[in-house]
């Protein structure tokens, strides 16, 4: 035994390998994720900076005419795309299909509800306003607006641009573009309040049932199905809110447009409700399960435990529950944009159609001109959504982390 | 005449297929402290927790035999189990506070029986605080989280939750276990006065502290009920060798 320990010298100092290349390799990958998040920010950002930019370069005309001539080029490139018709033209066919025929009344009667919000604008603008709903006659009509807006100068929408973000109208494309990004924001605000209403109490009152009440054997069931409704792909959402759900809410509730914020965000929510089930789970299993003895052992019912002793224990967590939830439809796109309406209304009215910040780059991105005021402020949507969600998950970390610490250390 | 506020008949308890009480049969006296003592795993706390019915929670657990409060049975099928844990509150081991201020974790009870008055309220929180001897602790604070306090006074206040619901029985698992010696003869101190009011029922791994607390002493082994009488008779002359072994410490 004493030979041993004799063996053991503990007065040099070891280097080892392995440790030290799996510090470095676990270290490296780190600092290259948060990199890359950064990254990602800073060329989202700075796609929409020419917005800021162009407004002081309108005050020196060299700087303008040198900055009007390189937006001319790509101008141009990008014209000659939108010429060729053939693709277009099989996209018609295509379209008759999937969306025309079931949809023909709900694009009538936006585009009438368009025309009467937009009065001020030109025909053409009116049928931009549809563009979702019918693909078709969005290609057609884009490639000629797009012609004329080539026409008029860059530089000096640029200037004009960020005058209009804070305008009720989001017109980006027409002979006088205005980039109004209070519709979007309205639209988007609204379908998360829509969508949490619906998904916040469904998902936290199931998460409640499965990890209080259910019995073992239905609870090995619930909480893996619910948490496989994450899993489906949101367009497979979007088409079932865009095909079923919103003729048979229009037929429940009876509403002039079929597809709305309503619609929307009840289908958002159906997306929500798995992430804020399963967090909200979490948070409750994670209540020491003598809480429940407890306040059972006091004579409470199993209700009564539930309400006032394992959520009050679970707040930060369904709170951050909620919060990830609410990230997840700022950022939906596919399924804002089959069951929105996509167009960009003020109205606070739930049954009227709404336009999301998400939907409206995933609506636009593929047609805008590249380096075209519409293609920077499509990126300013772009970081304002990045600093939203940003916001969003650093409050919900923050906050929870407060409150743990607040009720372990009981001050 | 004293009365007998507990009583059981033949009765086994089982987890699954295996037995963990074997035909207990015991009576337990009205406002007076009966311990249980016995070696780890004889079945102290399975016994205990089936009195205000905590094993319904563990969905093995099947119960024979017949348990009576107060000439109840307990088990019947048209018991309110809610209002029988009113009745027989309960006391655990690890002391578990919620993570509420003090007075909302004392009022706790009242509440969820529906009583919001806060005169009430107020009048309740300071009777079991003051019958629970944490009183003169707490009552600058009463309005700070019951995490703050220190592990015996966590007891005291799980002690003083129990007295509020106002039931006539109180079930402790080990209540001073896990706590430091002064905390622990503070306890021990308020089980005896505790008991002027209550029927209690302690399960205790601590021979001298049965011995200093209890009235009746019951010893289990096994599962079984091997001996129950008056703690003095238990400590002085059991009946039995295996208590005999027991006590003086020869196993367990
Ligand atoms: N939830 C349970 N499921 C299965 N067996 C259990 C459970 N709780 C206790 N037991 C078993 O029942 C026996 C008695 O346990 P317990 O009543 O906790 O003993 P004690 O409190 O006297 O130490 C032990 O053998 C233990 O393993
Ligand atoms: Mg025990």
């Amino acid at each position: 035994m004493n030979e041993l320990k004799q063996k053991i010298d503990i007065t040099k100092k070891k280097f080892r390998w392995s440790d030290y290349i799996a510090e470095r390799i676990i270290k490296s990958v780190a600092f290259l994720s948060i990199t890359f998040i950064v990254l990602i920010f800073f060329f989202v950002f700075r796609e929409s900076f020419p917005i800021f930019n162009f407004s002081k370069d309108a005050e020196h005309k060299t700087e303008q005419d040198s900055s009007k001539q390189a937006q001319s080029n790509p101008n141009e490139i990008q014209e000659q795309y939108g010429v060729p018709a053939p693709e277009p033209e099989k996209q018609e066919q295509y379209g008759v299909v999937t969306s025309d025929t079931l949809t023909e009344a709900t694009i009538q009667t936006s585009t009438q509800e368009t025309a009467q919000q937009a009065s001020a604008q030109p025909a053409k603008q009116e049928q931009y306003g549809v563009q979702t709903a019918d693909d078709t006659s969005m290609i057609e009509n884009y490639a000629t607006s797009e012609s004329k807006a080539t026409e008029v100068s860059t530089t000096d929408n640029n200037k004009h641009a960020l005058k209009t973000l804070v305008t009720k109208d989001w017109q980006p494309v027409s002979d006088n573009p205005r980039f109004g990004l209070l519709p979007l924001l309205l639209g988007t605000l609204k379908i998360t309040i829509i969508s949490m209403l619906f998904a916040a109490p469904l998902a936290i009152l199931a998460a409640l049932y499965t990890s209080v009440f259910a019995p073992k054997r239905l609870k090995e069931i619930i909480k893996p199905a619910i948490e496989l409704l994450a899993g489906i792909p949101s367009v497979v959402i979007g088409f079932f809110a865009l095909m079923i759900m919103a003729s048979f809410l229009q037929d429940l509730f009876g509403y002039a447009t079929r597809l709305n914020s309503f619609v929307g965000g009840i289908a958002m929510g159906l997306a929500a409700i798995p992430i804020i089930y399963t967090i909200t789970e979490d948070a409750l299993n994670a209540v020491p399960k003598t809480y429940y003895e407890a306040s059972l052992a006091l004579g409470a019912s199993k209700w009564q435990t539930a309400f006032f002793v394992m959520l009050p224990a679970a707040t930060p967590g369904i709170f951050a529950a909620v919060l990830l939830g609410i990230g997840r439809v700022f950022g939906e796109t596919m399924i804002a944009l089959m069951a929105t309406g996509n167009a960009a209304m003020m109205g606070l009215n739930p049954f009227e159609s709404v336009r999301t910040l998400a939907a409206t780059i995933g609506a636009e991105m593929a047609e805008v001109v590249f380096g075209d005021t519409h293609y920077n402020v499509l990126f300013l949507i772009g970081s304002l959504l990045f600093i939203f969600t940003f916001i969003l998950n650093a409050i919900a970390e923050f906050w929870v982390k407060g409150r743990l610490m607040k009720k372990i250390q009981g001050k | 005449m004293i009365l007998q506020k507990i009583r059981t008949e033949n009765m086994y308890l089982y987890y699954g297929n295996k037995m963990a009480l074997n035909n207990v049969s015991i009576s337990i006296p009205e406002k007076q402290v009966t311990a249980l003592i016995g070696p780890s795993g004889c079945g102290k706390s399975t016994f205990l927790r089936s009195l205000n019915r905590m094993n319904d929670l563990i969905d093995s657990v099947k119960i024979e035999g017949n348990i009576f409060v107060d000439d109840i049975n307990i088990y019947d099928k048209n018991i309110d189990v809610v209002n029988l844990r009113k009745k027989v509150g309960m006391v655990f081991q690890k002391s578990n506070p919620f993570a509420k201020s003090i007075f909302d974790n004392v009022a706790y009870g009242p509440r969820i029986n529906g009583n919001n008055n806060k005169s009430e309220l107020k009048e309740i929180v300071e009777k079991s605080l003051r019958d629970a001897a944490i009183w003169d602790e707490v009552k600058d604070r009463l309005h700070d989280s019951a995490m703050g306090l220190s592990g015996g006074q966590q007891q005291r206040l799980c002690i003083a939750r129990t007295l509020a619901v106002d039931p006539e029985i109180i079930l402790m698992d080990e209540p001073a276990s896990a706590l430091d010696p002064i905390s622990t003869s503070k306890i021990e101190e308020l089980i005896f006065q505790l008991k002027e009011n209550f029927t209690i029922v302690i399960v205790t791994h601590n021979m001298q502290q049965a011995a200093r607390i209890s009235d009746n002493t019951a010893f289990f082994y096994l599962g079984e009920l091997i001996e129950y009488n008056k703690t003095k008779k238990i400590y002085t002359n059991p009946d039995k060798k295996q208590t005999e072994d027991y006590i003086s410490g020869r196993f367990g």
